[in-house]
């Protein structure tokens, strides 16, 4: 093949598209106007020169025949799947009209802004959303908000700064770095870093920290190609993390094998959190967990024992019943153990330069548009006023409170969403008939995607076709390099990129004038606290790190006072130190010390239950070649992971008599789904793992089918409502009961 | 000339398919074609699970003829997540080999 490309843009990705969370670097490769390829950045420090297989099958995204590419009005009922092309003049002027006239008559509060996971549309959605003057975004059908939510809560509550494993990613030489030490253990927490770059971080920066010397321990109910090369394999009951923490904690605590210069000069509370933790001895918590008290002994000597060593976490975590408490346990044993913000621990994130992307907390939202108006949407924020968590550390709706309301209109009514690349129902939600039942009364939908999906179908009156990042301009901060997305093709068909519809969108509805003529201008302004811009980025390659001696440039922020707007060394915490005793769970009404709680259905909490499904459901488990419940129609990736698979162990396949490929109806009394068995020893007896968001593109789309989600989806069997007590966590997305059955009909 | 090939490290293959989307991209291959297979291998030992992958060339790997007569790698290469694939002449990758467990060379040319 001739590779006669007329030009290689280099550009950051962090978008719908190749999905996930990673801000990778690429080159795309265009020609006649078309991109032909895109390959890795080898200068760029993220993922020097490498790609996942959804950034390398981009192309077939772009100009995939289903893409929608011209903005749609519905003619028919909703999921009549009867849709008309508009101009964007009309679907303009529709969604203006509309939204203005549902603010006029029940204030902007009654329309809900809706996003999924967390790629660059955190910042477009609540650029239009203040505009409109709503305080509701939200990750709809997100239960217990889990989804990093729970941990970046316990993280500011504890250290006041947010932490993540060390591997360079802050210096941009990398590996190279001569301040930069390989974690000497890494304990890998409910999450397999292979199949992503969950919560911003480049999952194979594990392997290149093994090849470094970094030994693993692992924390996951499944065995993996993680366990299979881990020193220790904790193989917990599901739902049973914080336990586990709490038991290593005891043991670091008695065995006083913890930083004592560390806990003494920057730890406050420890006393009180030994007295806790007496409450979790080793034998105790393996009864609880399933795992050999031996093992969790081992582990916390040899995490406690070998510094810097660093733990790297996953969304199971959020997701425990209490996740912003199982959170808070195991950001202590980096606290006690002080690998926090040391060369291989637990460096202390920050957005990189201080430039704000997605102003996802409250100390965010305030920066970006003043106190006056982050306290009025207080007022009205869904579940702000039961969850002081909620109200005071992030700006987003409580998902399971937003159903209730959804349902009872108490205390007020919601008429309308703008749903921007998020396939509730095909996706997040738990529970999704409820929420398609409930979302199916309100007055007026926009969905923004690229793809028609269970949700667009199911919902949209406007639907508007978003642009992938090789179309489109953003910046990303989350957390370094400071980065680009540079625009190397002009739209396909008449897409546009997601902060060009906000941004115009927001001229119509604003009631204070928009500042910004162009999106272009809007990144300038917010790249004016790094002191650069957009031009001189994409000039340089597209991406910066800070300078030598910036506060967002690691490491021991704490001693060089940069971590407090004081300027005093410690941390910005009420008591200036690392709380283990944390002052602001204690000011939200929570309990200021970490404790164990059993998931809410289990064999231990709902025995009878547990007769009739005698298998611990956990779902969510992650395929490297899809994100959430994307690329099902993109072939590339659809034929490395062509069905919705269940993991069984060979006795529990031998127990049900069902072999390997087979079909299976997995359910519980929520409902039930297909799923195809794969037979495999990696499997805990006693559990069944499934992936999330399948949905079939290929089938009808119109309802009831909706691309068979009702048949696939797992989500069918779990529920809402469950929270903890600060309004994070408390799901069964990773804990629940099952059964599995043989298809007879 | 020298005969070249790859060098597997599959100790470190993560089973992550970039080196099998890569492949299908650079040559555009359709359904079902591609010169890349990345297989998983499972084996209980007495104390654990072991899970393996282990890419091989099909019949349809070229070695990126296209790529490596301008002095680049194999797309597959470039783009490996675990960065455990070297290209090169066979006699060479034969002496990497030496210092890496767990590897095999694929000559499929």
């Amino acid at each position: 093949m001739a590779k006669s490309e007329d030009k290689v843009v280099l550009s950051a990705m962090w978008s719908a598209g190749c999905g996930s969370h990673g801000g990778c670097g690429a080159e795309i490769y265009v020609k006649d106007g078309k991109v032909i390829r895109v390959e890795g950045d080898r200068k760029h420090p993220f993922n020097q020169g490498r790609l996942c297989p959804k950034g390398l099958a981009i192309p077939q995204y772009m100009y995939h025949p289903n893409r929608v590419t011209h903005p749609l009005k519905r003619v028919g009922e909703r999921g009549e799947g009867k849709w008309e092309q508009i101009t964007w003049d009309e679907a303009y002027d529709t969604i203006e009209a509309r939204l203005k006239d549902i603010r006029e008559k029940h204030g902007a509060e009654s329309v809900i802004f809706c996003q999924g996971t967390g790629r660059d549309i955190g910042g477009p959605i609540t650029f239009l959303m203040y505009a409109y003057g709503s305080p509701n975004w939200v990750q709809v059908g997100l239960a217990g908000h889990a989804c990093y939510t729970p941990r970046l809560g316990a993280m500011f509550a504890t250290q006041g700064a947010y932490c993540v494993l060390d591997a360079s990613q802050f210096l941009e030489k990398r590996y190279d770095s001569p301040e930069w030490t390989p974690p000497k253990y890494i304990i890998m927490w409910a999450q397999n870093p292979i199949a992503g770059c969950h919560d911003g971080f480049y999952g194979h920066w594990i392997i290149d920290c093994m090849r470094r010397g970094s030994k693993l321990i692992v924390i996951d109910p499944r065995a993996t190609w993680l366990t299979s090369r881990a020193e220790v394999h904790l193989q917990n009951r599901p739902g049973t993390d914080g336990a586990i923490a709490l038991g290593m904690l005891n043991v670091i605590i008695n065995e006083e094998l913890y930083d004592k210069e560390f806990v003494e000069k920057w730890c406050y509370g420890f006393d009180e959190l030994k007295e806790r933790v007496q409450e979790y001895p080793p034998e105790k918590v393996a009864e609880i967990s399933w795992v050999p008290k031996e093992l969790i002994i081992q582990a916390a000597r040899l995490y406690a024992t070998n510094k810097p060593s660093a733990i790297q976490w996953g969304e199971p975590v959020d997701a425990m019943p209490a996740g912003s408490v199982v959170a808070q346990a195991i950001n202590h044993l980096w606290a006690i153990t002080g690998n926090i913000d040391n060369p291989g621990g637990n460096v202390i994130a920050r957005n990189s330069h201080g430039v704000t992307t997605y102003p996802f907390s409250s100390a965010e939202l305030t920066y970006l548009y003043g106190e006056e108006l982050v306290k009025k949407l207080n007022e009205k924020r869904i579940g702000a006023d039961r969850y002081p968590m909620i109200k005071n550390f992030r700006g987003w709706v409580q998902p399971d409170v937003l159903i209730e309301q959804l349902e009872t209109d108490k205390p007020y009514k919601v008429h309308g969403a703008w749903i921007q690349t998020s396939n509730i129902l095909g996706g997040q939600a738990a529970d999704p008939r409820r929420h398609y039942e409930a979302m199916k009364k309100l007055d007026f939908i926009v969905c923004v995607d690229l793809f028609q999906n269970p949700t667009t179908m199911a919902l949209a009156d406007i639907f508007l076709p978003a642009a992938t990042f090789c179309e489109k301009e953003s910046f990303r901060s989350w957390w370094q390099p400071l980065c680009v997305t540079v625009k190397a093709v002009d739209e396909v068909g008449e897409c546009k990129s997601d902060w060009d519809i906000n941004l115009e969108m927001a001229k119509r509805l604003a009631t204070n004038p928009i500042k910004y003529e162009t999106a272009r201008d809007l990144f300038n302004d917010r790249l004016k606290d790094g002191n650069t811009d957009y031009e001189t980025l994409a000039k340089k390659g597209g991406w910066e790190y800070p300078p030598e001696g910036h506060p967002t440039r690691p490491y021991l922020r704490h001693e060089r006072g940069l971590l407090r707007k004081d300027g005093k060394p410690g941390f910005d915490t009420p008591t200036g130190k690392v709380e283990l005793y944390a002052k602001r769970y204690e000011e939200w009404g929570l309990d200021p010390l970490p404790y164990y709680e059993e998931p809410a259905e289990s064999p231990v909490a709902t025995p009878d239950l547990y007769k009739e499904y005698p298998l611990i459901l956990t779902t969510g488990r992650r395929s490297p070649v899809f994100f959430h419940s994307e690329h099902r129609m993109i072939p590339w990736l659809r034929e490395l992971d062509p069905d919705p698979v269940v993991e069984i162990n060979p006795q529990t396949a031998k127990d049900l008599d069902v072999v390997n490929g087979e079909w299976v109806y997995i359910e519980n009394h929520r409902g039930r789904v297909k799923h195809r068995v794969k037979v495999t020893a990696t499997a805990h007896p006693r559990v069944a793992t499934t992936p999330h968001g399948w949905w079939l593109p290929e089938t009808e789309g119109k309802a009831p089918n909706l691309f068979s989600t009702w048949d696939y989806n797992i989500n069918n069997l779990t529920t809402m409502g469950n929270q903890g007590k600060s309004g994070f966590g408390g799901t069964d997305y990773r804990s629940s009961l099952c059964r599995i059955t043989k298809i007879r009909d | 000339m020298a005969r070249n090939g790859l060098l597997i490290e599959y100790e470190y293959c993560t089973g992550c398919h970039a080196c099998e989307v890569a492949c299908k991209q650079e040559h555009n291959f359709s359904d079902g074609m591609v010169g890349i297979r990345v297989d998983e291998v499972e084996t209980v030992g007495p104390d654990k699970v072991h899970l393996d992958f282990i890419p091989f060339t099909t019949r349809f790997c070229d070695l990126c003829a296209d790529r490596t007569k301008t002095g680049d790698v194999p797309a597959c290469v470039k783009h490996c997540q675990a960065m455990c694939m070297m290209y090169g002449p066979v006699t060479e990758l034969v002496k990497a080999m030496e210092s890496r467990p767990r590897s095999a060379i694929i000559a499929p040319l």
